[in-house]
C-alpha cells in the first residue's frame, strides 16, 4: 500500500509540470487554433527568469576586510550582495534565499510580454496557413529561443536551490499510520503540486466565472458569431496567448529547484507535453490536466522495480505506448470535443 | 533517356556531373590560403552531403508528396546503422550485404510503424511517429543494450565472428567494397590546389544518384500522382471509392527504406552506431533539410541537406580570430563592434543562424531555396521583358518622330 502511495506522490510533481504545460498548449490551440511547438521554450524561459533573478540578487560588492587575511596573507576580500547592504544582512540573505518564489513576480510580466510579442509578431501571420507550417515556424522559433538562452547562460545546468525552509523532506507515512520513513516526500515537490493546483484552479475559475472568460469560451466555441456580436475577439485571444505563456513560465520558475535549468529542458518537456495534449484530447482543458497527472503517475508506477522486472524497459516507453493505444482506440483522446482537429 | 522526360534527364545529368566533380567543385580555394577553411571537399563532409541527401530525398517522398509530416524518421536511420554494423560484425566487412540488410530492416520497421501511424493524419500522425521514434530511442538506450550496446554505441571488436572474412589479424578490419577500402583516398595536387577522391564518397554518391533517379521516377509516375492527390484532398479521394491507405503506406515504407539506406551508408563509412542517431532532434533535422531546400521539389531536399551539413561543419569552425582577420581593414573600434555583433551567430552559435534562416524560409519562402531560386529567375526574366518593352516603345517613338 505504502509503495503504491509513494509512486502516486512521485508522479505528482512531474504530472503537475506536464499538466501546466499541456494546459497552456491547449489554451493556445483552443483559442487561436495554433499548434505551438515553441511552448516548451516558454517553459524554459520561465525557468531562466528564476536563474536571472537569482543572479541579479547575488550581484555583490567586493570590500577589503583589513582585519582578516586569506591564505596568502593578503587582506581578505569579502563579497556581500547589494541586497544585504541595502536591507541589512538578515533580510538580505532571506531575499536571496527566496529567489525562486520571488521570481514569480518577475516571470509574470516577462512571460506575458514574451507571449504578446510572439503572437502579434509572428503567430498572427500563420492563422490562415496549414498546421504543418505553424508547427514548422514555431519549431524554428523554439530553436532560436533556446540558442539565445544558451548564448547568454551557457550550456551547463545552473543549480537554483529552493528556499532553506523547503529543503527537507516530509514524512507523510507517519501521518497516515504507516511506519516512519516509509513514505518520504521532499517539501518542494509538495509545494510544486499545490502551486500547480492553484494555477490550474485559477485558470479554470478565470474562464468560468469572469465575463472575459465567458467571452473567450464563447469564442472558442464559435469565433465568427462572437465577432459578429461586435466583440473584438482577436484582442482577447492575444491576451489568452499571454496567459498561456505565463502559465508555462510559472511552471518553469517553480520547477527549477527540482531540475536545474538548462537550455534544452523546454524541448525535453515539449515532446511529452504534446503527447499529453493528444492523449487528453486536442482542445480540451480538463483533458489536458487529467492526462498530465495520469501520465506522470503512470510513468512513476512503471519505474517501480517490481514492474520493471516483469516488463523490462517499460518505464522508458510507457507514456508513448499509452499515447499510441489511446490515439488508435479513442481518436478524440480522453476528453476531446467533437470536430476539433479531426480528419 | 531512362524513361525520363527531357527536362528531368537534364536535371539528372547536371546532378550526376556535380556529384562526380564534387571533390573539385567543393574545393575552390587553394590549400593553405586564408579561405581554405571554406573548402568542403574533404571526404568526410562530402559523404555526409550525399548520405543526408539520400535521407532527405526519402523523407521528401513522404512529406513532399503526401503531406504527412513524420517527426520520427530518424528511427529508420538508426535501425539502418545498427543493422549494417551487425552485418559487419557477423558476416563480412563488405558493405553490400550490410546495406541490403539495413534497407530491408528499415523497410520492415517502416511497414509496422506506418501501418499503425497512418490510421491517423495531421498532427496525430506526427505525434504517433514521434512516439514510435522516441520509444525506439529509449529502448535502444536501455533494455536493448545487448543488441545496441546502449550508451557506448555499437562498435566492431576483434572477437567478432565475421564468418565470410575469417579471423582478422592485427587491427580492426575496415569496411570495403570487394577489396576497395571505403576510406581509401587519392589526393591529386594541381598547382596550389589539392583534391581528395575517396572510394567511400564515390560509392555513396553512386547510391545517391540511384536514389535520386528512383525518386524522379516516383514523382513522375501515376503512383506519385496518386500521392499528390492524397495531399491535395484525401477526403475527395475517399469519396471516389479509393482506399488511399495502401498508397500512403507504400510511400511511408519507401521513405523508410531510403532512411535505412542512409543509415547503412553512415555505418559503412564509419562502422559505429549510436542511439542518438534515432533521437527526435535527428528527425527534426531531416525536416529542416527538406523544408529549407524545398519540400515537394526534386532537387530541394538534396540542396537543403548539403546546405545544413555545410553550415554545420564550416560555419561552426569560424571563430573570433578569423572574424578579426576579415574586418581588419576597418578602423579598430568598428572592427570590434562588427566582431561582437557577428559573434553569437558563428562557431558554437551556428544553430542560432540555422534557426533564424529556417524561420525566414518558412515565413517568406514556403517553397524553400528552390522557390527562392525560381522567384529570382522570374524576376530577372520579367525585367528583361520590361526592358524589351521599353526599347521597342522607344524605337516606335523614334520612328514616329521621324
Amino acid at each position: 500500500m505504502d509503495a503504491i502511495l509513494i509512486q502516486i506522490l512521485n508522479g505528482l510533481d512531474k504530472g503537475s509540470a506536464y499538466a501546466l504545460i499541456a494546459l497552456g498548449l491547449t489554451l493556445i490551440f483552443g483559442t487561436l487554433g495554433v499548434v505551438n511547438f515553441a511552448h516548451g521554450a516558454l517553459f524554459m524561459i520561465g525557468a531562466f527568469c528564476a536563474v536571472t533573478l537569482q543572479k541579479i540578487l547575488t550581484i555583490s560588492v567586493t570590500t577589503i576586510d583589513p582585519e582578516r587575511t586569506d591564505f596568502l596573507g593578503n587582506p581578505l576580500k569579502v563579497k556581500t550582495p547589494y541586497v544585504e547592504n541595502w536591507f541589512g544582512p538578515e533580510i538580505g540573505a532571506a531575499i536571496v534565499d527566496w529567489a525562486v518564489p520571488l521570481a514569480i513576480l518577475l516571470a509574470i510580466p516577462v512571460m506575458v510580454l514574451v507571449g504578446f510579442v510572439m503572437e502579434r509578431g509572428l503567430i498572427k501571420h500563420f492563422y490562415k496557413r496549414p498546421h504543418a507550417d505553424q508547427i514548422l515556424v514555431t519549431f524554428g522559433l523554439a530553436i532560436v529561443l533556446q540558442e539565445i538562452i544558451k548564448y547568454f547562460y551557457g550550456a551547463n545546468p545552473i543549480p537554483t536551490p529552493a528556499p532553506q525552509a523547503f529543503t527537507g523532506s516530509l514524512d507523510i507515512g507517519v501521518w497516515l499510520g504507516f511506519d516512519p520513513y516509509s513514505i518520504i516526500y521532499p517539501y518542494w515537490r509538495l509545494v510544486y503540486f499545490f502551486f500547480a493546483g492553484i494555477i490550474i484552479a485559477g485558470v479554470f475559475a478565470f474562464l468560468q466565472f469572469t465575463t472575459f472568460g465567458m467571452v473567450v469560451r464563447a469564442g472558442m466555441a464559435d469565433r465568427e458569431t462572437v465577432g459578429l456580436l461586435g466583440i473584438d475577439i482577436d484582442r482577447r485571444f492575444t491576451l489568452m496567448f499571454g496567459l498561456a505563456a505565463a502559465v508555462a513560465g510559472l511552471a518553469g520558475v517553480m520547477y527549477t529547484p527540482i531540475l536545474s535549468p538548462n537550455y534544452h529542458m523546454g524541448m525535453d518537456f515539449l515532446v511529452l507535453s504534446f503527447v499529453v495534449v493528444v492523449v487528453g484530447g486536442m482542445g480540451s482543458l480538463p483533458g489536458a490536466v487529467l492526462a498530465g497527472f495520469l501520465l506522470g503517475i503512470l510513468q512513476s508506477f512503471a519505474s517501480m522495480n517490481e514492474v520493471k522486472s516483469l516488463l523490462p524497459g517499460i518505464d522508458q516507453i510507457i507514456i508513448y505506448l499509452v499515447a499510441i493505444v489511446i490515439l488508435l482506440t479513442r481518436p478524440r483522446g480522453l476528453m476531446g470535443r467533437r470536430g476539433v482537429m479531426e480528419e | 533517356m531512362l524513361g525520363l522526360e527531357r527536362k528531368d534527364t537534364l536535371l539528372l545529368i547536371v546532378v550526376a556531373a556535380i556529384t562526380l566533380f564534387a571533390p573539385i567543385i567543393l574545393n575552390p580555394f587553394p590549400a593553405g590560403s586564408a579561405l581554405a577553411q571554406f573548402n568542403a571537399g574533404y571526404p568526410d563532409l562530402m559523404q555526409r552531403f550525399v548520405i543526408f541527401g539520400i535521407f532527405a530525398i526519402g523523407f521528401n517522398i513522404l512529406f513532399g508528396l503526401t503531406g504527412y509530416l513524420s517527426f520520427g524518421h530518424a528511427a529508420f536511420l538508426g535501425i539502418g546503422s545498427y543493422s549494417a554494423v551487425w552485418m559487419f560484425k557477423l558476416l563480412s566487412m563488405n558493405v553490400i550485404p550490410a546495406i541490403i540488410l539495413s534497407i530491408v530492416m528499415a523497410g520492415l520497421f517502416a511497414l509496422v510503424i506506418g501501418f499503425v501511424s497512418l490510421r491517423r493524419s495531421g498532427i496525430y500522425f506526427s505525434i504517433l511517429t514521434l512516439a514510435f521514434a522516441q520509444m525506439s530511442y529509449n529502448l535502444a538506450y536501455s533494455v536493448l543494450t545487448p543488441v545496441t550496446n546502449g550508451e557506448t554505441g555499437l562498435q566492431l571488436t576483434l572477437s567478432d565472428p565475421r564468418i565470410l572474412d575469417g579471423a582478422s589479424t592485427g587491427g580492426l578490419p575496415v569496411t570495403s567494397l570487394f577489396g576497395a577500402e571505403m576510406r581509401d583516398t587519392t589526393t591529386l595536387f594541381v598547382g596550389p590546389w589539392s583534391w581528395d577522391f575517396s572510394v567511400g564518397y564515390y560509392f555513396s554518391a553512386a547510391l545517391m544518384l540511384v536514389a535520386f533517379y528512383l525518386s524522379v521516377r516516383i514523382f513522375r509516375s501515376p503512383f506519385g500522382m496518386m500521392l499528390r492527390a492524397v495531399k491535395s484532398n484525401q477526403q475527395r479521394m475517399n469519396y471516389t471509392g479509393l482506399n488511399t491507405r495502401p498508397y500512403t503506406l507504400a510511400a511511408f515504407v519507401i521513405s523508410g527504406m531510403y532512411a535505412g539506406l542512409a543509415g547503412g551508408l553512415l555505418a559503412a563509412m564509419d562502422p559505429l552506431a549510436g542511439a542518438d542517431r534515432m533521437q527526435w532532434t535527428a528527425s527534426g533535422e531531416v525536416v529542416l533539410m527538406t523544408i529549407l531546400g524545398g519540400a515537394g521539389t526534386l532537387i530541394g531536399p538534396v540542396l537543403g541537406a548539403g546546405f545544413i551539413k555545410y553550415f554545420e561543419n564550416i560555419f561552426s569552425k569560424i571563430n573570433d580570430g578569423i572574424l578579426h582577420q576579415w574586418f581588419a581593414f576597418m578602423p579598430d573600434g568598428l572592427e570590434n563592434v562588427m566582431v561582437a555583433v557577428i559573434h553569437p551567430f558563428i562557431g558554437k552559435g551556428w544553430h542560432l543562424t540555422l534557426g533564424i534562416m529556417f524561420m525566414l524560409v518558412v515565413i517568406f519562402l514556403p517553397g524553400g531555396l528552390v522557390e527562392g531560386a525560381q522567384r529570382t529567375g522570374r524576376l530577372f526574366r520579367r525585367r528583361d521583358r520590361n526592358a524589351d518593352h521599353v526599347e521597342s516603345d522607344a524605337a516606335r517613338q523614334r520612328a514616329a518622330a521621324e
